[in-house]
């Protein structure tokens, strides 16, 4: 047909509008992050990863345009439907704002009040959330791939490169192609050699031994025969291993949580402290198939807590860091054995704990959990104007000091002080380059 | 015997389709199109394309390519989430307004779907577009794609060479301006025109050429002298008042870098492009469903079609010319399929049945049988506004109970001021005439002054009919736009007419 043509784009590659977005996420930056962070204080740690439908309002992005007040002027409107009215017949308006009809359609042109509502997806979400804590960029990347993969056995397949070749498997099969072929055997044929050179040996033969030579040398010449036919390895018998990208690494980790929930952590440490936890559950769930969770809170004494209370109820009461220590060792040693789980600690405190308890906090770390431990990260909270006195790394709160001590003896220990949410990350930074140093 | 010959003539018969199905369907329903109902169309390109697809092609203002900013990621998110969370549907078809007419058909469509909108966009729409006269004088069909490729390739290269913040000032400013970016009365200049291309093309190539990394560092974004004169002796061309207010600012602005004049330019060549779709929303939809409840009748009619096939059409025909009462929850305004192919239907019946009443108001066509030559002449002569003025009949104004009221923002009551009866036949028509005027319910914003010299101040005048103020909101936001592209005060008088 001259006129028409079909042509078929579904092929053609998908998010055109790629650009669009990106221009807009970054149009309402201020907003969606504010959405974003708000949507963290609300979200457990387990959900961090989900992408999420978020609301920011919609003047930030309003595409204004000049409209007629309908507050003003006159106006005739034509519209369907009529049922019961006649020509002068006054109906009351509907009041201000409410109402349907009129009202309704102003604000379908136009940007309505309502917030405007679209989804984030996880790339775009983890992007936000990143942001503040300035992570390096191959941290960021190592954080948000789906996992890193090896190449696993798989089974057997006919085909490989020779390197893969499956040697027993390749055999087994020559060998019962053999039998069943009836492929005269080497040490058969030797036998019968033997025999033909004993027979050969004897100076006089006589016709029998001559007939048994002749015999012997036809037999010997069918075998060779058969043995050309039936091979000892076949083609058909090669066999290789088949290997298949898998994900690494499916043990399981368990990450302790512990923090002071005393009266001096207020709503803005423990956002902190949520950040701290929620970084460290991302990194785990990338390199552990199961990751479970723990929720220590201390005050003078240690209980094992849910998310919900362990974010957001109070308690009042002193302060004693090593109370919360037993305790996980407790959960540890009921529920988590050092052989069969990873283990993590994350312990987030403002660095007050009663006097003389420091002394213990680390002998409880020396002796019992850091040689258990695979990683044990302390950050301090502070406020900003206490992050500047406490510049010097030696001085510091009691149990910064303590922890100081002993710190170097274990590479697998670190501790940082925050005010910020950009702190936070050096406190993992050991964590995340052994796992750059891993992956290289 | 006979149901079998019967059988064979269908040229599909289950809900799949293919290639070879689909240019069967195309070539019956072509078949009925040009032989029967006689139509004049562009060459049609029909492209398959995945509901992913049709979503990016939504949020652009529906164009194959379309230049890059936020406001359409903005729609795509909006629209995405609509679809993925199931609160709306996406449309069937897109149709595009150029030579050849491009229309999109989506993968997840059943075959008689296909069909309905091979018939509705390739044949109703690609008719309307062709023929239409706002649409001949006032866009480019065959120039409208390669303008939007050289505009998109435009805006990226200034994204790249003066930084996304600067070119999004610029869009963001033209674009709160694109209603008042149109030429409403004398024909704009076409969009292609050769030379300035031309120009333009032979720029980049001597920047090409002459390229030295020592002038990099030079500002070339100065215009020429000789540019400028030719500029300058446009602006004094104008005569003001100017209700293309982009046209005058990007003419005039004392600011303006060249690269920011031809993005004011693209943003409003876009505006014209669109303005006849805003003309003519009920008559276009309108011919569209004619011609495609005429064609998809005509195929079951001659057999070509089954019994399944023509009770999907008429299910999806009939949720798309629903019309809800005003005091329905569902209720956003007429619907312009509903309306254009109820006046559609309407002037077939009164050239081939017309009652004495018909005879009275339309003693032109009534009865004169040739109901296809009056068609093609109403779609290719009227935009919403005289089409209704002329064609609105009293049995549709009482078939959709149609009623006018009256709405003065100081009185606590609004009245009825005309129904669907002997008294009020005219005035209902008139004022749903009025509705599509779109200079009655879109503002009548002018320059109206200029300082070219001194301070330079420009002075916009709002002519207020009817009480009709602006909504303050916006105003001032946009005030604040337009300031960008004048680089000096800006002021706006609202006058009463």
């Amino acid at each position: 047909m001259a006129f028409s043509h079909f042509i078929d784009r579904r092929k053609n590659p998908k998010g055109k509008s790629l650009g669009n977005r990106q221009r807009f996420l970054k149009r309402a930056r201020a907003q969606i992050k504010e959405a974003v962070n708000k949507s963290l204080r609300d979200r457990s740690l387990k959900e961090i990863e989900k992408g999420e439908k978020i609301s920011i309002p919609s003047k930030s992005t309003a595409e204004p345009r000049f409209r007629l007040d309908p507050e003003t002027g006159k106006r005739e409107m034509v519209h369907p439907g009529n049922k019961e009215f006649g020509k002068g017949d006054k109906i009351k308006k509907p009041p201000k704002g409410g109402g349907k009809g009129k009202g309704k359609k102003a604000s379908t042109d136009g940007d309505g009040e309502d917030d405007f509502q679209f989804t984030l997806t996880q790339d775009e979400f983890l992007d936000i959330f990143f942001e503040d804590l300035e992570l390096p960029n191959l941290v960021k990347r190592s954080l948000k791939q789906v996992k890193s993969t090896a190449y696993k056995r798989a089974g057997i397949t006919v085909s490989g490169s020779p390197t893969n070749m499956n040697l027993i498997r390749t055999m087994r099969n020559a060998h019962g192609r053999r039998l069943a072929l009836h492929r005269p055997s080497t040490r058969e044929m030797n036998v019968l050699k033997e025999h033909l050179f004993a027979l050969e040996r004897i100076a006089q033969p006589s016709d029998e031994e001559i007939a048994s030579r002749k015999d012997i040398i036809a037999k010997l010449e069918a075998m060779e025969r058969r043995r050309r036919w039936a091979p000892f390895i076949d083609p058909l018998d090669v066999r290789f291993n088949a290997y298949e990208p898998t994900p690494v690494e499916t043990t399981a980790a368990v990450m302790f949580c512990l923090m002071d929930v005393s009266g001096s952590m207020g709503e803005r440490e423990k956002d902190l402290a949520k950040r701290f936890y929620m970084l460290l559950y991302l990194f785990l769930r990338r390199r552990y198939e199961r990751v479970e969770i723990v929720f220590v809170r201390h005050t003078h004494h240690a209980e094992e807590v849910d998310e919900e209370t362990f974010f957001y109820s109070r308690q009042s009461g002193g302060t004693v860091v090593s109370t919360a220590l037993d305790k996980m060792l407790e959960v540890q040693r009921d529920r988590f054995a050092a052989h069969e789980w990873n283990i993590y600690v994350a312990q987030a405190s403002d660095g007050f704990t009663q006097s003389g308890d420091a002394k213990r906090c680390v002998e409880i770390l020396n002796e019992s959990i850091m040689p258990i431990s695979q990683y044990y990260a302390y950050i301090e909270i502070l406020d900003e104007r206490e992050l500047e006195v406490f510049s010097n790394e030696d001085s510091g709160a009691e149990l910064w000091r303590a922890y100081r001590t002993f710190a170097p003896a274990w590479d697998n220990f670190a501790q940082t002080r925050i005010a910020r949410p950009q702190d936070i990350f050096p406190v993992f930074r050991e964590l995340f380059s052994k796992n750059k140093r891993e992956a290289a | 015997m006979e149901a079998a010959v019967k059988k064979s003539n269908l040229i599909f018969t289950d809900a799949d389709w293919d290639f070879d199905i689909l240019q069967r369907t195309l070539e019956a329903i072509e078949e009925i199109a040009l032989s029967d109902l006689k139509l004049d169309i562009y060459p049609n390109q029909i492209e398959i394309i995945s509901s992913e697809q049709m979503l990016d092609a939504y949020s652009s203002h529906g164009m194959p390519l379309m230049y890059k900013h936020w406001s359409f990621g903005k729609h795509f998110a909006r629209d995405q989430m609509m679809y993925q969370k199931g609160y709306s549907g996406l449309a069937y078809e897109i149709v595009i307004n150029s030579n050849p007419c491009i229309a999109y058909l989506m993968e997840e469509n059943t075959m008689a779907m296909q069909a309905l909108v091979m018939a509705h966009a390739s044949f109703g729409h690609n008719h309307f577009f062709k023929n239409n006269y706002l649409f001949r004088q006032w866009t480019d069909a065959e120039g409208i794609l390669p303008y939007l490729d050289f505009a998109k390739k435009y805006i990226a290269k200034c994204e790249d060479e003066y930084g996304f913040e600067e070119v999004e000032a610029i869009l963001d400013a033209s674009h709160a301006l694109m209603d008042q970016g149109v030429f409403r009365y004398s024909r704009p200049p076409r969009l292609s025109d050769a030379d300035r291309m031309a120009k333009l093309a032979a720029r980049a190539e001597h920047e090409e050429l002459t390229f030295n990394d020592i002038w990099r560092t030079l500002p070339n974004t100065e215009e020429d002298e000789e540019e400028k004169e030719e500029r300058q002796a446009e602006v004094r061309n104008i005569k003001l008042p100017e209700e293309n207010i982009l046209y005058f600012i990007e003419k005039a602005s004392p600011v303006l870098r060249p690269w920011q004049r031809e993005l004011v330019r693209i943003v409003r060549n876009v505006a014209q492009y669109f303005y006849p779709q805003k003309q003519t929303k009920v008559m276009n939809e309108g011919c569209a469903t004619f011609v495609h409840h005429y064609i998809m009748t005509e195929l079951y009619n001659r057999g070509a079609i089954g019994e399944g096939a023509i009770l999907e059409f008429l299910h999806s025909h009939s949720s798309v010319v629903f019309q809800p009462d005003f005091d329905d929850p569902r209720y956003s305004g007429l619907n312009p399929y509903a309306l254009g192919f109820a006046m559609m239907q309407d002037i077939k019946r009164i050239c081939e049945e017309p009652k004495a009443e018909d005879r009275e108001w339309f003693p032109e066509i009534a009865g004169s049988g040739d109901w296809r030559e009056i068609l093609k002449d109403a779609w290719e002569n009227y935009r919403d506004e005289s089409f209704i003025l002329q064609y609105l009949s009293p049995k549709i104004m009482r078939d959709f109970h149609l009623f006018a009221i009256a709405d003065n923002a100081k009185e606590t009551h609004v009245e009825v001021s005309a129904i669907h009866d002997d008294l009020g036949y005219r005035r209902v028509r008139e004022r749903l005439a009025a509705m599509y005027d779109i200079g009655m319910h879109e503002p009548n914003i002018q320059v109206v002054a200029a300082a070219l010299e001194g301070d330079r101040k420009l002075t916009l005048q709002h002519r207020v009919h009817d009480g009709r103020k602006l909504n303050e909101d916006t105003k001032d936001v946009i005030l604040t736009h337009i300031e960008t592209l004048w680089g000096h005060e800006v002021k706006l008088e609202e006058t009463d007419a």
